[in-house]
């Protein structure tokens, strides 16, 4: 077995008045059972990444790419049929506002049910049991009530533990998640990060982690690639992201204020226009075998 | 207005609720604290602990409150009045949000000085662009044109245009970049030094208020639980448990140490 996901020089672009628009050039990388982060500004076409994967790039928006290969096969030649198959069973995908993403108008456990049984063939009863499970899994206290319960009358937090019990009921091989915590309270942030740390690596899974926000990244990853303006600057191993090289993740770095040490002005960061021009860093790694 | 010239802002006893009888929720319960005139005061706690809803108490924005909230050494009632608006200003959380989407920068901060009766507008808006770092081209542009950091400069330029003297910022770049944030804390920083302003400022991060605020309140679930100033802040020597957490959570994300 080698990489779980391999992507090679994937680009997004739309089409503006003004030309092409290219949210993301030429990018490759690869995916084992690992944790691997995605950062950069908006702007620097992380989430179009993630979106890519899944194919879920809308028209007018055009997806090119020479492979993306999920466990050797190629994305870019299934039907969009066998695409839906890949959606939530085989890629699954937490976004950022749990608000957003759970039906307002259907009760919580049918829309767990709903996912687990587009996926597997189960009865309704088995169904329920599985959601129950999953549920306490993400560690909430009383599983029959949150159940019953709509999306409103949860909490930001308790919305975002409700989407990873969805998108992990179908187990699936890659979860990718877009800026899943940002919306939380920074100690709500911690709890639902370490129920999703545990979870998928209990699982042996693939994890993509999308965020703005660099030291959630170095926490929580053990590789991460740095992007700005649609290319991938520079990748770093999680834990030596402060031994970065590159100015832009030094800048990035520097601008964030820190408790432990004041300082007057604040460092703020000096764009360079090469940046946006060097080519990609190539972020494949070969793996002869399962790690 | 009689004024004051040693605090800013103080606040005695401050309840705020909403709604009534059985359906009453005390937001904000027994606030109390002071800024000094010049000072900058930071709001810290998660979302729902009532943080902006002091602030909204403050500027007339929360009808229901009982207490003693005086502003520049003056007792404020249930209304304000437009002296009020003279001296105090707020800049909100989100530029996607605050900026009237068919209204051009320059119309924004026209408006600001037509209401309050300022002569020279065309002089005071090339002015004040300059101040908070846009250049003119930007005048006649609409927010949509913008970038974040830039609309959060046009709310921070419409908030000063009719110079106040205290400014109240609700988690002023939490909707920004890192990279922003660093360049509009870096602006309110010196637009603080250069016009001798008072801040009152609400963030969920403690490193943001760290370097902007010298004295800070914590509040939870609509309660002050502990004032702390910046030196006991960064010496972590939080009494409250729950500061305590709010400490770990924070700094443990900066030392990547899950």
């Amino acid at each position: 077995m080698n990489n779980l996901l391999e992507v090679q020089n994937l680009t997004v672009k739309f089409p503006t008045r003004n030309g092409m628009f290219e949210a993301v050039r030429k990018i490759s990388f690869s995916l084992g059972r690992e944790r691997l982060g995605i950062v950069g500004e908006s702007g620097s076409g992380k989430s179009m990444t993630g979106r890519a994967i899944l194919r879920l790039i809308r028209r007018p928006g055009i997806l090119e790419a020479d492979h993306i290969k999920l466990e050797g096969e190629d994305l870019l030649q299934f039907s969009e049929k066998a695409m839906r198959q890949v959606r939530g069973h085989k890629i699954s995908m937490i976004m950022q506002d749990p608000k957003f993403s759970l039906n307002p108008v259907m009760r919580i456990g049918e829309q767990i049910c709903e996912a687990y049984r587009l996926h597997a063939k189960a009865s309704k009863k088995e169904a329920k049991k599985k959601t129950l499970d999953m549920l306490e899994k993400v560690l909430i206290r009383d599983p029959e009530r949150v159940y019953r319960a709509y999306p409103h009358e949860m909490s930001g937090g308790m919305g975002q533990r409700i989407m990873i019990a969805m998108m992990l009921i179908p187990d699936p091989k890659i979860l990718i998640a877009d800026e899943p915590t940002s919306a939380l309270d920074v100690t709500v942030q911690k709890e639902v990060l370490e129920i999703m740390d545990d979870l998928v690596r209990e699982r042996g899974m693939g994890l993509i982690f999308i965020s703005h926000d660099l030291n959630v990244v170095s926490a929580f990853c053990d590789r991460v690639l740095i992007m700005y303006a649609g290319r991938v600057v520079e990748i770093c191993q999680a834990d030596r992201l402060h031994e970065a090289k590159h100015p832009y993740t030094i800048g990035l770095l520097n601008s964030i204020p820190q408790l432990e040490h004041p300082v007057e002005h604040l460092q703020v960061l000096q764009r360079d226009d090469a940046w946006s021009r060097e080519p990609s860093v190539n972020g494949v790694v070969k793996r002869e075998q399962a790690s | 207005m009689s004024r004051d010239n040693k605090t800013g802002i103080e606040l005695a006893q401050v309840n705020v609720w909403f709604g009534e009888g059985e359906e009453r929720v005390d937001a904000v319960i027994d606030a109390t604290f002071s800024v000094p005139h010049g000072g900058s005061f930071g709001l810290v706690g998660e979302s729902g602990s009532g943080k902006s809803t002091i602030l909204r108490a403050i500027t007339g924005l929360a009808p229901t409150w009982s207490g003693n909230i005086s502003v520049l050494g003056s007792m404020l009632g249930k209304e304000r009045d437009k002296g009020f608006y003279h001296d105090v200003q707020m800049v909100f959380q989100d530029p996607y949000a605050s900026l009237h989407p068919r209204q051009t920068v320059d119309h924004v901060l026209s408006e600001a000085l037509y209401l309050h009766g300022f002569k020279n507008p065309d002089k005071r808006i090339v002015q004040i662009l300059d101040d908070v770092g846009l250049e003119q081209s930007f005048r006649f542009r609409w927010p949509h044109q913008l970038s974040g950091g830039q609309r959060q400069r046009v709310a921070i330029a419409r908030a000063l245009i009719i110079e106040p003297s205290i400014l109240l910022l609700d988690e002023p770049t939490s909707a920004l970049d890192v990279s922003v944030q660093a360049e509009i804390l870096n602006l309110l920083t010196r637009l603080r030094k250069e016009r001798g302003l008072t801040y009152l400022m609400v963030s969920h991060d403690l490193a943001v208020v760290s370097h902007m605020c010298s004295e800070m309140a914590v509040m939870n679930q609509g309660e002050i639980v502990e004032m702390l100033d910046v030196e006991q802040l960064r010496g972590l020597k939080a009494k409250h448990p729950y500061t305590k957490e709010l400490l770990d959570a924070s700094v443990q994300k900066r030392r990547g140490k899950p």
